[in-house]
């Protein structure tokens, strides 16, 4: 059986909607076309039936009650919404955030301005495996904290933080805790209550839903969150997120929640079955490369190796029909190698060599094998024309040498 | 991105890929770059004592495509240069070559400075380093 070309692996940045959310949708763009915020009439409460339906499906995906679900545009707005929203609002009680080095750039970057706007942030550094140390957590913590922002799976690594454990120091210290769940909500068991969240990030494209709409869940009871909203208008999400609903959208969201929640359990057994068959394939096939992260708490869906000697870039441009990450400097728009692999501490020149793999619910056995074939044949290629590879075949040892590095 | 077919040509098909003998007085090799940085490039020449000409040339990249295309160009370029006119290739005619984008000129700037080092490793070698060559010359580095 031949495969069809080119194989999608990159599911972390995104996902094709599912057809049966697609369906969903396509109403609300021409039939059912009201303003959910139209009291009067059919259309208007049409379309504010169809938003209380998703707002409930993705409350259940999230053992949330529908009231605390805002729908935003995307994760990075539910992420400045939680971060700033809750640092302008508990300021007084407060400046100081505790936030981790390998978030996304949504919750770094906010966490910098507020930085600039007076608030002092704790960067928690993250062990080999890419979890924070609980014990770092509770020595950051100071009567000035007010709010812990940890995400639940990483976007590059797939590594999942101990939030069970994080959301119950959070508790016991009176502190709100939110937690980007982008990558994690929908393909492994999240549950607000279970895990002690006071917020949460969501994104419907990472999960089978459109682009351009997610979530924030704000807890509504014990304690009860209050968020200075970003956007102000016509006062919607219970004020903390004005402008019209994108109807539509919402409803692909909740269409895509109520499937990953029915589809959860056989999708994560049979991605998990084929990441470790890629790992398997490509460990079989090749020497010297290192996963980075743990394997233990890791989504299941979620693979990133370095190919020691190899640089990612090239890499990639050896394997253009499959659609892949890397971490190198090279692919990224900033020139910098990876920040949340530079964060694990293999060394920057693992970091160049990474390729970030996500699987996703169309992704077949046969394609995962004609990517793990693919990639050894390259390597190998690349490794022969590697003087890195050379030189440790000679037994010199790389990081003691002395690198040319000037006017470069 | 999009790659210049020359650069996914030299990609696909380096010119010169493979090692010389690094104790041979008539080799200089250049190794230039870092791990960390993302590219290391390692440069041979073999120059013919008598003639001064540039009888073999061979590399090894770690890097991206351009930085590949960069070096294989550079060794298709050095043979049967003379080891003086080898001192006169620019990065800027690799740019030019390849059609690199203003992201990837660094790569041409690495292959200039294993080119020079390799002709610097060859002359040093040969007890010439202090000789001609160097006073002929000025050579920009970027």
């Amino acid at each position: 059986m031949s495969v069809k070309l080119p194989i999608y692996l990159d599911y972390h940045a995104t996902t094709p909607v599912d057809p049966r959310v697609v369906e969903a949708m396509l109403p609300y763009f021409t039939k059912q076309f009201g303003n959910a915020a139209s009291r009067n009439h059919p259309f208007g409460w049409e379309a504010e039936e169809a938003v209380e339906n998703a707002r409930k499906q993705v409350a259940d995906l999230i053992g949330a009650n529908a009231k605390e679900i805002v729908f935003t545009s995307g994760a990075t707005e539910s992420d400045n919404l939680a971060v700033k929203g809750a640092a302008e609002m508990y300021r007084e009680k407060g400046n100081h955030i505790i936030t981790c080095v390998t978030e996304h750039k949504a919750v770094i970057d906010t966490c910098k301005r507020l930085e600039k706007e007076g608030f002092r942030v704790t960067y928690l550094p993250v062990r080999k495996d890419g979890r924070i140390s609980l014990d770092d957590l509770k020595a950051a913590i100071s009567d000035k904290t007010i709010l812990i922002t940890i995400m639940t799976a990483n976007n590059e690594i797939g590594v999942i933080q101990p939030i069970a454990e994080i959301g119950a120091i959070a508790k016991e210290k009176g502190i709100l805790f939110h937690t980007d769940a982008v990558q994690a909500v929908g393909k492994v068991p999240f549950n607000v209550n279970d895990l002690k969240v006071d917020m949460a990030s969501i994104s419907a494209h990472k999960m089978y839903g459109p682009k351009g709409v997610g979530a924030l869940y704000v807890r509504r009871r014990n304690p009860r969150v209050l968020l200075a909203p970003l956007i102000d208008g016509g006062g919607h999400e219970r004020g903390m997120r004005s402008g019209t609903l994108n109807v539509p959208g919402i409803v692909g969201f909740g269409k895509a929640a109520e499937l990953c929640k029915q589809e959860m359990e056989f999708d994560s057994k049979r991605l998990s079955g084929l990441r470790d068959r890629l790992n398997a394939r490509l460990h079989k096939g090749l020497d010297e490369i290192y996963i980075n992260g743990s394997m233990e708490h890791r989504l299941p869906h979620n693979l990133n190796i370095s190919f020691a000697y190899v640089e990612g870039e090239s890499l990639l441009m050896g394997i253009n029909d499959v659609a892949v990450s890397s971490g190198s400097a090279c692919t990224s728009a900033s020139l910098e190698p990876s920040y949340v692999l530079k964060a694990l501490g293999a060394g920057d020149d693992l970091a160049h060599s990474s390729i970030r793999f996500g699987l996703g619910r169309w992704t077949t056995e046969e394609e995962v094998d004609y990517v793990a074939d693919k990639l050894t044949t390259v390597v190998t290629r690349l490794r022969e024309m590697s003087p890195l590879y050379e030189l440790a075949k000679e037994g010199v040892d790389l990081s003691t040498m002395q690198w040319q590095t000037e006017g470069h | 991105m999009a790659y210049s077919n020359k650069v996914i040509d030299h990609y696909e098909n380096p010119r010169n890929v493979g090692s010389l003998p690094k104790e041979d007085p008539n080799v200089g090799t250049g190794l230039v770059g870092a791990p960390e940085c993302g590219d290391v490039m390692k440069l041979q020449v073999k120059v013919n004592p008598s003639t001064g000409v540039i009888d073999d040339a061979k590399f090894k990249t770690f890097g991206c495509g351009s930085a590949i295309a960069s070096s294989s160009l550079a060794t298709e370029w050095l043979k049967g240069k003379t080891v003086e006119q080898a001192l006169a290739i620019k990065n800027t005619d690799i740019v030019t070559e390849l059609s690199l984008p203003p992201v990837k000129i660094h790569c041409s700037v690495l292959a200039e400075d294993a080119i020079k080092a390799a002709i610097a490793d060859y002359k040093k070698k040969q007890g010439t380093s202090a000789e001609k060559g160097a006073d002929t010359h000025d050579q920009p580095t970027a």
